[in-house]
């Protein structure tokens, strides 16, 4: 079981003079970025790259001397890295040369320019002193261009995030985001972690997706080491994230019509998913099941009543969501407006790197539980819904399908239930090791990468949630819509703002 | 000079005052049924509009007075034609004062007021809705004129009193003729873009970037902000009585007739509930259509009023 997780990842390491010509070739071999990050180690620091190749994960590492902290850019390369190499930045002060946008991104803009938070000299406990912080928008000229700034903080119940819209008349010309406004320095509390509580962490970076992250980290810190995970808690864990799929998309199906002021939709989804998290809060005492994933199985058991009681939930909730389907698949007013709205076609899809929901609905078959399956998804051939439209309706759809196919998978999951025990001691990593892992959460691929120090504590934890690449994504698609049609692109993105702003 | 009649007007424009939020009450409440959930009290506006009274007003600091004045002007103007209107009697003595033609350039006035405020604070939201507006008026009151003008055909007059005179006296199937029909459609579909409802505009959005009248209110509060939602309460009201003295004129009391006037009411009251219900079935059933659909529905409206026009004189 483990063993398929260790499969994933190759690590190469490379001269720093070569890292972008490493990243033209991965270019070549049509592998896409899936995140940058970077280490202060005891002498050098050290950049990664992480590349997703047809089979595995490939990891580029380069090492910089610490009095020359510079790499070559790949932004020109790939387009998600000029995120990444902003925040490499902002966070640990290693400059990509080449990339001529090194605003501070996340970074709170009235610290100090030389605050590097993730350095280790860096003491969390202080007080900074405050400084004016000035932003660089991008700016837009010419006749008839008008700047529409929103946020950060919104009228609805979300979170905070800034958009600057330049539009001519109601077309949008050019959106430029600002996020950050979340920005709590969750990787950097990582590091005064022990390797057992960090699940908690993980499980509060975005609590929409708790299963997912901490699974996540579990999974990573599991592959340090030769740990079998016993069935049972590989069975409850996918148990979970489906479950946390489900109640979620019901979630978003609903908000995406309401933005249509199609608001019946909305009510009986939330019924809905309201319905399902009152029974997670029976069965596992959580409704969105936090802390339910630790390190070494699951906290949490069901009996064969609460399995019983599951499918029964299944069979009840599959005819209401059906009838709903029907509702929303016959409205062809509802449907005017989200065909053809917020179009990601496949090509800037694939050039952005975007992954979960958003790259299944612009065309792109990925998907973690069937590319790189682990214990009980090998067994259960996960089908992958695929739009190519990229549009609003596309991605609703891929939603409706997942739905489907997570109900599928639950009363799999649910007929054959191992009996083994739940949790076993989960043992510590080595010294200096790495721990990667990539699951498929709601939103997309999770991925979080684990490293040691050479006294065997955490020494850097790396957290790349779907929406620190999807929110490119979104700045892309809204391109030539009108501006009332924003809303509906946004929440068919739905990226996350705490995920992204660790 | 008689006392009676001013009695009927004051009773009538207090009508409106109260009806409208009532209604708005009882539209909610009807939405709230058919999807499925719980109703706040039937009395809910009320306190909504209570509770922003109560409030202070917080002006930004660069409003002028237009954006201090525009809500007395846009409350004071939406009472007036509630004088005119006749929405329980005809002939009162404000309803010579003015006919169709002057009540939309009144609303115009209004709108007028209300866009110039959007604009005044210098928010992006409020000159984006401002803008929209008046793009939306700009291609409603055209439609909304030709329709009047069909209307006015059969009975010769443009004065709303004039022309519900004389489709009572024509008897039950007077509005049944090929005119009318089409004027009704037209007029309908003014109304939901005039009255900013489903799927022109969405009162209940909390989305900025969507909203067409709400965008231009964003920067009021306290009284200010009730004056403006009452208004706008009131101007549902008002469109729905227009539509209903002129299509559906049945029960409403003739001048003098002191006894008629509780009929008057009953049936007030029975067609409100009704077009309630039809309201909201179709704003439930249909999502909000995209901002520059709007521009073909209109054109829609106004093809449809000219129709009637012209039905008018080659069927009838």
């Amino acid at each position: 079981m483990s063993e398929t997780n260790k499969n994933i990842m190759t690590y190469y390491e490379v001269d720093v003079s070569q890292f972008s010509e490493t990243a033209k070739l991965m270019k070549k071999m049509s592998a896409s970025l899936t995140a940058q990050w970077a280490v202060e180690g005891k002498q050098f620091f050290e950049v990664y790259a992480c590349y997703r190749t047809e089979e595995d994960f490939l990891i580029v590492k380069s090492l910089l001397p610490k009095d020359k902290p510079e790499f070559p850019s790949v932004s020109k390369i790939f387009l998600a890295a000029s995120r990444f190499e902003r925040q490499i930045y902002s966070f640990m002060g290693i400059k990509a040369l080449g990339n001529s946008d090194l605003r501070p991104w996340i970074k709170f803009a009235d610290w100090p320019a030389d605050a590097w938070p993730l350095r280790k000299d860096f003491n969390s406990a202080q007080c900074l002193k405050r400084v004016k912080g000035e932003y660089a928008w991008i700016q837009a000229e010419g006749e008839g261009v008008n700047e529409i700034p929103v946020g950060p903080v919104h009228a609805g119940i979300i979170e905070p995030g800034h958009f600057r819209f330049q539009a001519v008349g109601e077309t949008i010309i050019n959106l430029e985001e600002r996020l950050g406004y979340t920005h709590k320095g969750i990787e950097k509390r990582f590091e005064s972690l022990g390797w057992l509580e960090g699940y908690k962490l993980a499980g509060r970076v975005s609590g929409d997706s708790t299963v997912a992250h901490s699974l996540t980290y579990c999974r990573a810190l599991e592959s340090m080491t030769d740990f079998t995970l016993p069935p049972r808690a590989a069975w409850l864990r996918a148990i979970f994230l489906e479950r946390e799929r489900i109640a979620n998309h019901l979630g978003d199906i609903g908000a995406i019509c309401s933005d249509a002021a199609f608001s019946i939709m909305l009510y009986q989804f939330m019924r809905l998913k309201e319905h399902f998290l009152r029974t997670n809060q029976t069965l596992f005492a959580h409704r969105f099941m936090m802390d339910c994933v630790v390190p070494g199985g699951v906290s949490v058991n069901i009996s064969a009543e609460g399995a019983a009681q599951m499918t029964q939930e299944l069979a009840a909730l599959e005819t209401e969501f059906e009838r709903l389907v029907k509702i929303y698949d016959g409205n062809p007013s509802l449907e005017e407006r989200v065909r053809d709205t917020g179009i990601l076609s496949t090509k800037k899809a694939l050039e952005i790197g975007v992954v979960g929901v958003v790259a299944r609905a612009s065309g792109l078959n990925l998907d973690s539980r069937s590319l790189y399956p682990f214990a009980p998804y090998d067994k259960l051939q996960v089908k992958v819904p695929l739009y190519t439209a990229g549009d609003v309706n596309s991605r609703v759809w891929v939603r409706i399908e997942e739905v489907r196919e997570s109900m599928r998978l639950l009363r799999e999951l649910l007929a054959d239930l191992p009996d083994t025990t739940i949790k076993v001691p989960c043992p510590l990593p080595e010294r200096n090791s790495t721990g990667f892992a990539v699951v498929e959460g709601w939103r997309g691929e999770v991925m979080y990468w684990l490293q040691a120090t050479s006294a065997g504590t955490i020494n850097r934890c790396m957290v790349r949630d779907p929406s620190a690449v999807n929110w490119l994504g979104l700045e892309s698609a809204v391109i030539d819509n009108i501006v009332p049609d924003f809303p509906l692109c946004n929440k068919s993105f739905n990226a996350s703002y705490a995920g992204h702003d660790l | 000079m008689k006392i009676l009649p001013y009695i009927l007007e004051l009773v009538q424009v207090l009508i409106l005052l109260v009806g409208a939020p009532l209604f708005v009450g009882w539209i909610r409440r009807i939405k709230c049924w058919l999807q499925g959930r719980k109703s706040p009290s039937l009395f809910q506006p009320y306190f909504e509009l209570l509770k922003l009274f109560s409030k202070d007003v917080y002006l930004a600091e660069n409003a002028s007075w237009i954006f201090r004045f525009t809500p007395y002007l846009v409350f004071g103007i939406t009472l007036l034609i509630g004088a005119i209107v006749p929405i329980l009697i005809i002939d009162l003595p404000f309803s010579t004062t003015a006919d169709v033609i002057a009540i939309v350039g009144l609303f115009a006035i209004a709108r007028f007021f209300t866009a110039l405020a959007g604009m005044d604070v210098g928010t992006a939201f409020g000159g984006m809705g401002s803008s929209r507006t008046m793009m939306i008026a700009s291609l409603a009151e055209p439609a909304m004129l030709i329709t009047v003008f069909t209307v006015s055909l059969t009975s010769h007059s443009t004065s709303l009193s004039q022309i519900v005179q004389t489709l009572t006296n024509n008897g039950i199937l007077a509005t049944l003729r090929p005119s009318f029909v089409f004027s009704l459609w037209a007029f309908l579909m003014i109304a939901v873009a005039e009255t900013g409802r489903v799927p022109v505009d969405n009162p209940d959005t909390h989305l900025e970037l969507t909203m067409i009248h709400e965008t231009m209110l964003l920067e009021y509060s306290g009284r200010h902000l009730a004056l403006m939602e009452w208004a706008s309460m009131m101007k549902l009201f008002l469109f729905i009585s227009i539509g209903k003295a002129v299509f559906m004129p049945w029960g409403i009391a003739q001048s003098g007739q002191l006894l008629a006037i509780p009929l008057a009411l009953f049936f007030l009251i029975i067609k409100f509930m009704v077009i309630g219900v039809i309201l909201v079935g179709f704003e439930t059933s249909l999502a909000k259509m995209r901002l520059f659909r709007t521009t073909e529905f209109l054109g829609a409206a106004l093809l449809i009023a000219t129709l009637g026009m012209l039905s008018y004189f080659i069927l009838e």
